[in-house]
């Protein structure tokens, strides 16, 4: 589904790559945790996966397809396969719940009455059913992200990356955007996410990966937040 | 399709002072690019028109002339006049070779000054004999020119090129004044319609950032900016256009046309095919820099 072979990646006037000889395979289904301090590669690696950028060396390769020989204009489609969350949710502020799940159907093009019927869907499932017509700025924290899931959710992508979603939540909180994650995950998307929060890797037990300095130094199936 | 004239709207809209000021400068500066090839072609058809008429003098000398290649107190000789005669049909540039003699000068000058005292004192004897020579093309005047000043027995050589080069050197000034303002402006148009859209974009960053990461395609994120540009070149053209033609009935179909009527002016038709002109600019002007625009400020 997704495999990184012998990738670096160096910015422009950086002093060291930000990824250095990465190889790695992540299979459909799959969940896997990105663990790492700030600056240990963890945005460069889901940014690769988006192709908003290309590898310095290695190749990238996401749904079988070679991310450094795929077309500028195909990459909208690479996207439409791949759902993001962030940390700041990124919700559009003039824009219902309802709407603000529905723009990322309309810009791809996606007929009205096909919107009508698949939003309230993905909003039953993230639970927010019936809170379409609140703004974001009226939300709590937990239901923004649960938004932002559903934003990313609604189009049935087949990879799900999540970058440290629960960073700004407490911890109760956090729990229910986990179980949330982790239903998806069950329903067969692959779900990467980034993150700092050693609770939450300990008690869900899946695949850790964890980068330090660009590298990669732990694979670890089932794994803990810290090495252990 | 009804989002992306939503939004082209909306950015229309949302900025209204931006998009005014985007039309003005495409207005003038397209009207400016009008009028400079409007005044080029102008100055053609004058051109062939005056340059066609114009003849060369040659005068030749008489007893009283003191200045050109004249013997003191004497006449012109009649082989002076026939070598004068020859060497200047030899030149490969004369067409036609006339000889005015001092009757038919005398005749000439009596009709222009019938009413000037002047006329009364002339007798026909101080009239100058000339020749009138016609050129093959009007614009090679130099040649013959020179070779007429040095031949025996010219008194002087007479051509209205000096007069008219004077004229079209003016006109020409005009003419590249007209276009140099013209092109000052349609870069500033190019810049302001850069920025605006660059001010679009980031006015709009949140979103745009989000359609590129569900994968909105390319076009679809351009085209609200490229048909926002569109409009206001087009309405820029539309205004332009309209300028030319009012400007052209008022000064020239109004004006020129009936006080000058020897001369040939530019008719509508003219002005139609610089219409076409500036809406070609004015469409190149809109999408040229917005596509470079939202290439960069957009990373599409």
């Amino acid at each position: 589904m997704i495999t990184f072979d012998d990738v670096t990646k160096q910015y422009e006037g950086g002093t060291r790559p930000a990824l250095k000889n990465v190889t790695v395979q992540i299979d459909k289904g799959e969940f896997v945790f990105l663990v790492g301090q700030s600056g240990s590669g963890k945005s460069t690696f889901t940014r690769l996966i988006l192709r908003e950028y290309r590898p310095t060396k290695g190749t990238v390769y996401v749904l079988g397809k070679d991310l450094d020989t795929l077309h500028s204009w195909k990459v909208p489609a690479l996207r439409r396969q791949i759902g993001t969350v962030f940390q700041d949710f990124r919700l559009l502020p003039g824009k219902t719940v309802h709407q603000n799940v529905a723009f990322a159907l309309q810009v791809i093009g996606r007929p009205t009455r096909e919107i009508k019927q698949v939003v309230p869907e993905v909003l039953e499932t993230v639970g927010l059913s019936g809170k379409g017509h609140r703004l974001p700025e009226e939300l709590s924290g937990g239901e923004q992200q649960r938004v932002a899931i559903a934003r990313a959710y609604v189009n049935k992508p087949k990879i799900l990356i999540a970058d440290e979603p629960t960073g700004n939540l407490d911890p109760a909180t956090s729990v229910g955007i986990m179980k949330l994650l982790d239903r998806i995950n069950r329903t067969g998307t692959t779900v990467i996410m980034a993150t700092h929060d050693a609770t939450i890797v300990d008690q869900m037990r899946r695949r850790v990966i964890e980068l330090d300095a660009g590298q990669l130094v732990r694979d670890q199936s089932k794994g803990v937040y810290g090495s252990a | 399709m009804r989002h992306t004239l939503r939004e082209t709207w909306s950015g229309l809209t949302r900025n209204a002072a931006m998009t005014v000021a985007v039309v003005v400068t495409i207005w003038v500066s397209l009207t400016l690019f009008g009028l400079g090839l409007l005044i080029n072609k102008q100055v053609d058809l004058l051109k062939d028109r005056w340059y066609d008429q114009i003849e060369i003098s040659v005068f030749l000398c008489v007893k009283d002339s003191t200045s050109g290649n004249c013997e003191p107190g004497q006449d012109v000789t009649q082989s002076q006049k026939d070598a004068i005669k020859k060497a200047l049909e030899a030149n490969p540039e004369v067409e036609k070779v006339m000889f005015e003699s001092k009757e038919e000068a005398y005749r000439d000058f009596q009709e222009t000054y019938k009413d000037s005292p002047i006329a009364d004192d002339l007798t026909v004897d101080q009239m100058q004999e000339s020749y009138r020579i016609k050129l093959k093309d009007p614009e090679q005047y130099q040649g013959v020119v020179t070779e007429a000043m040095g031949l025996p027995g010219v008194q002087n050589v007479q051509d209205m090129h000096t007069v008219l080069d004077r004229i079209f050197a003016g006109l020409n000034a005009l003419k590249w004044g007209t276009v140099a303002m013209s092109v000052a402006l349609l870069v500033a148009a190019w810049v302001q319609i850069s920025n605006t859209i660059r001010i679009a974009a980031f006015a709009r960053r949140r979103e745009l950032g989000i359609m590129r990461l569900v994968g909105a395609s390319n076009t679809y994120i351009m085209l609200p900016f490229l048909l926002e540009s569109l409009v206001a070149g087009v309405l820029g053209a539309v205004f332009a256009s309209a300028t030319l033609l009012g400007l052209h009935h008022l000064v020239i179909t109004r004006n020129l046309e009936v006080s000058m009527q020897a001369l040939r002016w530019l008719e509508r038709g003219d002005v139609l095919v610089v219409v076409g002109w500036v809406a070609l600019t004015a469409i190149a002007l809109s999408i040229v820099p917005t596509l470079i625009a939202t290439k960069r400020y957009l990373k599409v």
